[in-house]
């Protein structure tokens, strides 16, 4: 799909922080904007179907929701095998993010990152034992690294 | 901490996590898959928010497809130095989140910018200011992102 263009941006800058909670969202959105509900919803559908919107609807808090153990794993795996692996590992129900990202050798051998949440750290050992299993002998070498501290969490705000 | 939640909730956050839709009346379409009023998932969601369960509803937008920059990057902060580091990471307003974590490498941030360009930018501002290496660790390859959580 083509890059949003102004008006777009003015429909994600009114609702990157959330849609209203009132029977008629778009229609809100559309008001707020000075634009026709049909518009906001069929730009906001071209938007859902291209990509640039990843899902429309609750995000929750995962702390507040119980998960209070964090454990990014990583992994030393083959190159020529991470697509399979980021592919399987990926699509398992309790790891929510699994990028492939680069080396720094020697301080850091890890390419593959699986971020697993848990209750506790046991659960999410527990997790991070049943993607070792996966692995077999691809796994040349695994690290979990517990946060312990939110330094800091705004998230990613666009500013049109 | 932990807010008070009943199976309506639960049903809510777990059925709601994508897939709402795109149409006039969204809320009591969505109402009717679960089985409820559209009032009550209003007023359920509204309060889902309040409580801090939910930290957004509505569109997750992908922040590259918007011409915007993401990566991770890490230092390794000497203890003492610590909380004086955090603060001038902080202080960039491109830092998304910063963690610490246990590890050598014990803080580790998301950057995200509108132009890719000003990645390296803020990377090479961050290194000048705490004399500290930064690993950029930009993601080169995304699998499936389920982000699910069972309530």
């Amino acid at each position: 799909m083509n890059a949003p263009d102004d008006i777009d941006r003015r429909i994600i800058v009114a609702t990157q922080g959330g849609l209203p909670l009132v029977p008629e969202p778009y229609q809100a959105v559309a008001d707020e904007l000075g634009l026709a509900a049909e518009d906001v919803m069929a730009r906001m559908q071209a938007m859902l179907d291209g990509g640039l919107i990843r899902r429309i609807g609750a995000v929750p808090n995962h702390y507040a929701l119980g998960y209070r153990a964090n454990g990014m794993s990583v992994w030393d795996v083959p190159d020529a095998a991470i697509t399979e692996l980021g592919k399987k590992i990926g699509a398992l129900d309790f790891v929510s993010h699994c990028y492939h990202r680069p080396r720094h050798l020697p301080h850091w051998p890890y390419n593959l990152f699986a971020m697993v949440h848990g209750r506790d750290r046991d659960e999410v050992g527990e997790k991070v034992n049943r993607i070792a299993e996966l692995m077999g002998v691809k796994d040349r070498g695994h690290q979990v690294l517990y946060s312990h501290r939110i330094l800091k969490k705004t998230g990613m705000r666009f500013t049109g | 901490m932990m807010a008070r939640m009943d199976e309506v909730d639960r049903r809510i956050i777990n059925a709601l996590q994508g897939g709402f839709p795109i149409c006039p009346a969204p809320y009591a379409a969505a109402a009717r898959t679960i089985g409820i009023d559209q009032d009550d998932l209003l007023q359920r969601l509204r309060r889902l928010r309040a409580d801090g369960l939910l930290s957004r509803f509505g569109p997750m937008y992908h922040a590259e497809k918007l011409g915007g920059a993401l990566t991770l990057a890490a230092m390794a902060v000497p203890e003492g130095r610590f909380d004086a580091v955090a603060e001038q990471v902080n202080a960039h307003r491109e830092v998304a989140h910063n963690y610490a974590r246990e590890h050598h490498l014990n803080m580790w941030f998301v950057l995200a910018t509108e132009q890719a360009t000003r990645i390296g930018e803020v990377i090479a501002e961050i290194e000048a200011e705490t004399g500290l290496a930064v690993f950029n660790m930009p993601k080169q390859e995304e699998f499936f992102i389920g982000l699910r959580f069972e309530a």
